[in-house]
């Protein structure tokens, strides 16, 4: 069942089936999921064939040489990269069967509404209230810093079902329908011009308990699996050598040699080095999990990530001197996908800034390595007791 | 490409390291760091019978038939212990150099009869010009002086670059032979100033030939050391962890302050990446691969800074103690130090580097 022979096998049923050239793009995209080549390492009837991970590569591989469609990753990457596993790990089983395929097909874009004005890093301390009403949770509450909740038709939402509890525990895990009534979402401008966030205003949402994800005060240890999938999400990536940043760097560098400076060239060098060490303990940490062997090393990817994107981009914009001086558009626009590299290095350094912010800040994540790697002693806390007693 | 240890690697980890516990533990180190013997050689025989100084030589050439991924292995554990014996200089640096040059010697220092020193300065770098401070006169006696050579007080066997070019064998004991050992910064591995007046030598090989072997001597031997560098920055870290664990000031594990775990942690991040560099690199050299040159610079680029950077980290977060003679945290310092500039610094092998992938500076470069 998962060898890489069978796995060819099945692609090339799937295009002998459903001839890209000719099939409607969504169409192609329905049978590649029902045919189980979706993911591969999800259950069969869930898009997969319950077949090692690592030849989903192979399958990409096969149906990008056919030239079939994709699936947009960049448009749907938290559906994919958070909600997805979150779903297939808590999920009913009608969960799984009603929400898995039109996610990943693109049908329906999912957004996050885990952060909150008062509540970002402490996460736990959330503040937006489900209240049971019958056979449905009434939610009352603002979300802050949503990004793609304006083109999303769900939404993973984090809400406090019990305030009596110490934080972390009451806490209840829910899908919401951005199209039911009382959810308000606002375009929130960030540093780039655009407005890739939002805030989300809910106001007596009602969400049947149908949609609930996981137990009622389990929601944090269900939280838990989707921000460690986020932080793979925004690290993780195979790349080539000179893929990404860098190597829009280095073609800079190589066609313009009246930009070159000594000093510019002995840091554009180490920034490719560290861009390569990277790449490599990127390719490192994929041979460990296909080994079976995954180390902890996965939780420093996008700690390093967000550094060296920062450090690069900051080095483009001094490399690229009077056409430094100027932005590439600062109309508000609200994009529709997320593109680390796109655009003009302006964008680059700014949009770069937020790499250590979102999905846990830099800051957090040393903490967690510190104490989750090194097994250091955490701070002494003062937040243990219920939450609504809480200081803030 | 594997960045991974095999299950064979981790095997002759196990025994290397189980052999260091016992016979090289820091008093031992301390204690020798004075004395005029500077090499263990009661420790290198024990390494010697199990076969470490043979791993890389192919079996019909009296060696193990491994490869340079074991003996990158062997040099992490070496590392972690700042162990004093000659296996940079015999080992790595002499043996490759004898290994391309199809010599019958090299089954000696494979097998640890003999141990050999390679007669360049500690500080040449892979792709720098043939050494040629030596001269072979008319009737093939050497003459000249080769500065910094590394292990070179505990070789019977120089391998000496001459001017032609050409490489010799020269018995340590040969007429006209000076090693004079100098005050090392790292005294766990010292080095000697080596002259040779009037000494007789065998050729062993000459041309392209020589060229080609000092070269991939140089080539293998950094991209080694960034194992080394490895395992020195690796038993830093653990050191420190452990001491901020146990250490309490202000009623606190020193270790719960987050200016401490935040530094730590990037470390970690540091040595994480620094590894995958340092396989990557005895992996290219074992492969041969077309791209082992990136992968040696690469290697050296981000391992040496990362082993300096540990050792320091080590040394202040341990406080006075850190600073203390007993305390072996200076036996690292010193060690890391030293690697940053052995077999070329960091900035040379960026430089390199840079004109391997293109990124040319409009300065020639020495590739
Ligand atoms: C581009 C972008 C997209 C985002 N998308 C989403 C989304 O789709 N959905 C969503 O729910 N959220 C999203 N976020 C929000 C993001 O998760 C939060 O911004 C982040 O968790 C930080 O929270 P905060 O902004 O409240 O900052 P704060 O938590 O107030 O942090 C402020 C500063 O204090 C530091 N700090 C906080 N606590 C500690 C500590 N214990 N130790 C040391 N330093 C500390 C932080 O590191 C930071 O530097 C997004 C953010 C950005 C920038």
């Amino acid at each position: 069942m998962t060898h890489s022979g069978h796995i060819r096998d099945r692609v090339r049923e799937l295009l002998a089936a459903h001839d890209p050239g000719s099939t409607d793009r969504l169409e192609f995209l329905r049978a590649r999921f029902d045919a189980g080549l979706a993911w591969v390492h999800y259950p069969v009837g869930l898009g997969g064939l319950a077949a090692p991970r690592e030849l989903q590569q192979v399958v990409d591989a096969e149906l990008d040489e056919a030239g079939a469609p994709d699936n947009d990753p960049l448009r749907i990457g938290i559906g994919l990269g958070m909600a997805a596993p979150t779903i297939l790990t808590y999920g009913t089983e009608e969960q799984k069967s009603r929400f898995l395929r039109p996610l990943w097909t693109g049908e329906e874009v999912w957004c996050q509404l885990f952060s909150e004005p008062g509540a970002g890093s402490d996460l736990a301390a959330l503040g937006t209230r489900a209240v049971r009403d019958g056979d449905d949770w009434v939610v009352t509450g603002q979300k802050v810093w949503t990004s793609s909740a304006h083109t999303a038709r769900w939404a993973i939402l984090l809400a406090r079902t019990d305030p009596d509890l110490p934080k972390h525990q009451g806490i209840t895990y829910f899908v919401c329908d951005m199209t039911a009534p009382g959810v308000e979402v606002r375009p929130l401008r960030q540093i780039t011009g655009e407005a890739e966030f939002n805030e989300v205003f809910l106001t007596d949402v009602r969400i049947p308990d149908a949609h609930r994800l996981g137990a009622v005060g389990e929601g944090w240890k269900v939280a838990r699996t989707t921000l460690m999938n986020e932080r793979v999400a925004i690290g993780g990536a195979a790349i080539p050598r000179e893929g990404g940043m860098i190597g829009i760097v280095a073609d800079t560098w190589r066609q313009h040699p009246e930009l070159r400076t000594p000093e510019l060239h002995a840091r554009l060098v180490k920034l490719w080095a560290r861009a390569e060490a990277l790449r490599l303990t990127g390719v490192r940490l994929r041979q460990q999990l296909a080994a079976g062997a995954p180390g902890p090393e996965g939780s420093g990817m996008k700690l390093a990530f967000a550094r060296l994107a920062q450090d690069i981009s900051g080095f483009e914009v001094e490399l690229m001197g009077e056409a430094g001086l100027r932005y590439d558009d600062w109309t508000l626009c609200r994009p529709d996908q997320v593109d680390f590299t796109g655009r003009g290095p302006g964008y680059r350094y700014l949009r770069a800034k937020g790499n250590s912010i979102e999905g846990g800040t830099s800051e957090i994540l040393r903490n967690i390595i510190a104490e989750r790697v090194l097994g250091l002693p955490s701070e002494p806390r003062s937040d243990t007791g219920p939450w609504k007693d809480l200081p803030r | 490409m594997n960045l991974l240890y095999s299950e064979i690697e981790e095997d002759l980890r196990a025994s290397v390291r189980a052999v260091l516990t016992d016979h090289c533990p820091p008093s031992a180190v301390l204690a020798r760091l004075e004395s005029d013997s500077p090499c263990d050689m009661d420790l290198w025989r024990i390494l010697v019978e199990l076969g470490v100084t043979g791993l890389h030589v192919p079996e019909d050439r009296g060696g193990q038939g491994a490869s340079l991924r074991e003996t990158a292995v062997v040099m992490e554990e070496l590392g972690r212990f700042v162990a004093p014996v000659p296996f940079l200089g015999s080992t790595v640096l002499a043996t490759t150099a004898l290994l391309a040059c199809d010599s019958d010697l090299v089954g000696s220092l494979a097998s640890g009869t003999t141990t050999g020193a390679l007669a360049v300065p500690l500080t040449a770098a892979p792709g720098s010009p043939f050494p040629a401070t030596v001269s072979a006169s008319a009737d093939g006696l050497l003459t000249g002086r080769v500065t910094s050579v590394v292990d070179a007080r505990a070789a019977s066997l120089l391998v000496v670059p001459v001017a032609g070019p050409a490489l010799y064998a020269v018995r340590a004991d040969a007429p006209g032979v000076t090693v004079t050992e100098v005050v090392s910064l790292d005294m766990t591995r010292r080095i000697a100033d080596v002259s040779l007046a009037s000494t007789p030598g065998v050729v062993i090989a000459s041309g392209d030939q020589a060229t080609a072997a000092v070269e991939a001597a140089l080539r293998a031997g950094a991209g080694l050391l960034a194992s080394e560098q490895v395992g020195i920055a690796e038993t830093c870290l653990e050191q420190t962890v452990r001491h901020v664990k146990d250490r309490h000031q202000f009623g606190r594990a020193i270790g719960s302050f987050q200016a401490i775990k935040h530094r730590l942690a990037d470390l970690w991040l540091e040595l994480v990446c620094a590894r995958a560099t340092a396989r990557h690199a005895a992996d290219a050299l074992t492969r041969q691969a077309d791209d082992a040159d990136v992968a040696v610079a690469l290697a050296q680029s981000e391992c040496a800074d990362l082993a300096v950077h540990a050792a320091e980290e080590a040394v202040q977060l341990h406080g006075g103690i850190g600073m203390t003679w007993e305390h072996p945290a200076h036996l690292s310092l010193k060690r890391a130090k030293v690697n940053q500039l052995a077999l070329g610094t960091p900035g040379e092998h960026r430089m390199t580097l840079g004109h391997m992938v293109h990124l040319l500076m409009d300065i020639p470069s020495r590739r």
